[in-house]
């Protein structure tokens, strides 16, 4: 198995969040989980990428045959975990091109494989961006510094394609996207489908599954998947909300 | 802050200082302590002409009646000037040596472990060196190509020997030796330094560049830089320092003197890299600089670049007077303190002529128990017509036991001066290293990412290869360990 959370119970500051929660992923496999807010998708996300606040109460995850806990935030991404923020933060004075070339670079160290040279890189950096619609001067500016909702996303998602992890997590990608942006968005997420990669979309909105065809749609109440299915799930969820579910 | 970066802090904390060593070389020193023979034996080492001696007589009496300045955030201990030896040479320095073959091999090794060849092949393309040991000028290189565009380009205890006359007129211009006591005690006691003439029309083509050393111990070292940029001409200059360990605090007092003349630009930048002191506060350099640039013809421009990662204590204030109208001064500024190091930094801006422009750009970043200040004052007289300032100070704290404490007056007698002023402080932010490490960089990568994407507005002001050098260094100052 790919990834598979087995009764997952995750508490943060005395609240519990996630409670015994069961998922397995295969490689090329889209999943997608809607729920409500509060439900634990972003929890869930940040719990898998390896963010430290969280206390694990039980349960275990497995991700490419390593016990997910073994590993450190940097350590996972390296592996090919990859997350596509819900607020992506911004950090001033740093360059997207030094920044995602060490990223790349610490990949490829851990994979045994040759470093990218600067050269190669900037024209692989440029190549990504002008097929994602990605304006040359955004790429001259500081991570995140000053962009919209929307530019931020978008750069989130040329990221994922320069980094092209086996698992992209994509915690509310589009929420605050209008339906451009959510094209574009969504263009490069099929854009880096193939057999093997895998994608976990989270989502609240009904609306990105029409751009993205989930293999799997699972539904999320209160830190527990309580239904999972096809895309008419997706249907019944547009159709009555989340009550039903409840 | 969650556990993880506690312990990242903590192995930053176990500062290592890769300059650490000392050269066991034979030297040759009066007794300790300051009095007038301690001056008229400087004063006779170095040859110097009746006229030099009364000078530093002078201001060692002004000396005796002042008191250290003591409005700056700093804590330490009385300095005692009577436990400090006043001059240290290399022994067999009497007369500078006319080459490098002439030079102790041990001395030139040192220069090499610190990543300053000598010799003049080896040495950086363009870029000539003046290196100070203590308190004698070792070697200056590219000396003869200089000449032949008639820049002077010496020590300053050659310069007294032979350019009396801009000697006369510039030293101490600038800053009085009864400015304050430090400039007072460097007035009376200083050894050596470097020397810049700039002759009319010259864009000096290389970097020029003064590397200063501290080796004996309990010395002082208290070097005097003169930079005269004549009508129309350009320099660039750099300095770089750094000291053995020692677990006494060494005392630096240097005085720095900068003129521009009409259309003259002045660029002086500093990559200061004293010994901080250990882990435990022990130890490290005593930085008491003063620093001062009068852009004194009609256009003239000066720009200091400091980047400020050594010394227990820095008090350092790289100013200029802007009298020329239209004349420019700036101020950038990168200081990082960690460990229990204190560092009291910042700028005076004066203006006086009309249209003077200048610009503060200040980055302090703290670590440990050190303590940051950003001291500035920008002030407009009343003939300074239009002049305007900008000033952006911004601190960044990494850990919770630091400070950062900004600092800034302004004075205006001219209603039509126009000044702004833009602060902030702020965290190194837990969000920003997750996002970082999320994308597979290391916490240390992600933190020396950060502060160098903060001080970038800085860095990016040196020279090409010392900003290289100068990013390393901020990493260097973080992590504490060199590969």
């Amino acid at each position: 198995m790919f990834l598979e959370i087995k009764d997952l119970s995750v508490k943060i500051e005395n609240k519990n969040i996630l409670k015994n929660l069961n998922l397995s992923i295969n490689q090329g496999e889209v999943h997608a989980i809607m729920g409500p807010n509060g439900s634990g998708k972003s929890t869930l996300a940040n719990v898998l990428a390896g963010k430290e606040d969280y206390e694990i109460l039980n349960g275990r995850i497995n991700f490419k045959d390593n016990d997910l806990f073994d590993l450190n935030i940097e350590e996972r991404a390296q592996e090919g975990m990859f997350l596509a923020f819900q607020y992506p933060v911004e950090i001033p004075g740093v360059n997207i091109t030094p920044f995602l070339h060490s990223a790349i670079n610490s990949k490829r160290k851990r994979m045994n494989e040759d470093e990218i040279d600067n050269l190669s890189f900037a024209k692989l950096l440029k190549s990504k961006a002008s097929d994602l619609g990605i304006n040359i001067d955004m790429l001259k500016r500081s991570v995140n510094t000053g962009f919209s909702g929307g530019e931020k996303k978008r750069y989130e998602i040329l990221q994922m394609s320069i980094l092209n992890p086996e698992l992209a997590i994509l915690d509310e990608t589009d929420s605050g996207l209008d339906i451009d942006a959510l094209k574009i968005v969504t263009d490069g997420v099929n854009k880096l489908k193939t057999k093997d990669n895998s994608f976990l979309i989270i989502t609240h909105y009904q609306k990105l599954l029409d751009y993205i065809k989930p293999d799997y749609v699972h539904v999320m109440v209160n830190g527990s998947i309580v239904k999972s299915g096809g895309s008419e799930i997706a249907a019944e969820i547009e159709k009555d909300g989340f009550q039903k579910f409840q | 802050m969650n556990s993880e970066t506690l312990n990242t802090l903590n192995s930053y904390s176990k500062n290592k200082y890769k300059y650490g060593f000392v050269t066991e070389i034979d030297d040759e020193k009066p007794k300790k302590g300051l009095n007038e023979d301690t001056i008229k034996f400087i004063s006779q080492k170095k040859n110097e002409p009746e006229w030099m001696l009364d000078w530093r007589l002078k201001a060692y009496s002004k000396w005796k009646k002042m008191k250290e300045p003591k409005w700056a955030n700093l804590s330490f201990p009385e300095i005692d000037y009577q436990d400090i030896y006043y001059y240290s040479a290399p022994k067999g320095f009497e007369k500078k040596p006319k080459d490098l073959s002439e030079v102790d091999p041990k001395l030139i090794d040192t220069y090499n472990k610190l990543g300053i060849p000598l010799e003049e092949q080896k040495v950086l393309a363009g870029v000539a060196v003046d290196v100070v040991f203590d308190s004698v000028s070792v070697a200056t290189t590219y000396k003869g190509e200089l000449e032949k565009l008639g820049i002077i380009f010496c020590s300053i205890g050659e310069a007294i020997q032979k350019h009396p006359n801009l000697i006369k007129k510039y030293l101490g211009s600038v800053i009085p030796p009864g400015d304050h006591s430090f400039s007072a005690l460097n007035s009376a006691v200083f050894t050596d330094g470097s020397f810049v003439y700039i002759p009319e029309g010259v864009k000096c083509p290389m970097e020029l560049s003064t590397y200063f050393r501290i080796n004996a111990e309990n010395t002082g070292q208290f070097e005097r830089t003169l930079i005269i940029a004549d009508k129309g001409s350009y320099v660039s200059y750099l300095e770089g320092c750094t000291a053995p360990k020692r677990d006494d605090n060494q005392l630096h007092a240097a005085n720095v003197e900068l003129i521009a003349l009409e259309d003259a630009e002045i660029k002086y930048s500093t990559v200061q890299n004293w010994y901080p002191g250990d882990e435990d506060g022990k130890g490290g350099i005593y930085n008491f600089v003063t620093k001062r640039g009068l852009c004194e013809g009609k256009n003239s421009k000066i720009s200091w670049t400091q980047v400020e990662t050594g010394s227990a204590i820095t008090w350092k204030y790289p100013s200029c007077i802007l009298k020329g109208d239209n004349s420019i001064g700036e101020f950038y500024s990168v200081a990082i303190t960690n460990n229990f190091q204190q560092a009291d930094t910042g700028t005076k801006m004066t203006h006086i002529g009309k249209n003077t422009k200048s610009k503060i750009i200040s980055k302090g970043i703290s670590l440990g128990k050190s303590q940051n200040t950003y001291r500035g004052e920008v002030s407009f007289l009343r003939k300074a017509d239009k002049a305007r300032n900008y000033t952006q100070c911004d601190s960044l704290l990494v850990g919770n036991q630091c400070g950062a404490h900004t600092v800034p007056y302004i004075d205006s007698k001219n209603n039509t001066a126009v000044i702004e002023h833009e602060a902030s402080t702020s965290k190194i932010n837990e969000d920003q290293l997750y996002y970082c490490r999320q994308r597979g960089l290391s916490h240390e990568e992600a933190v020396s990412l950060i502060v160098n994407g903060f001080c970038k507005q800085v860095l990016q002001e040196l020279p090409m290869e010392f900003a290289v050098e100068a990013q390393k260094l901020v990493s260097i100052s973080l992590e504490g360990s060199v590969g």
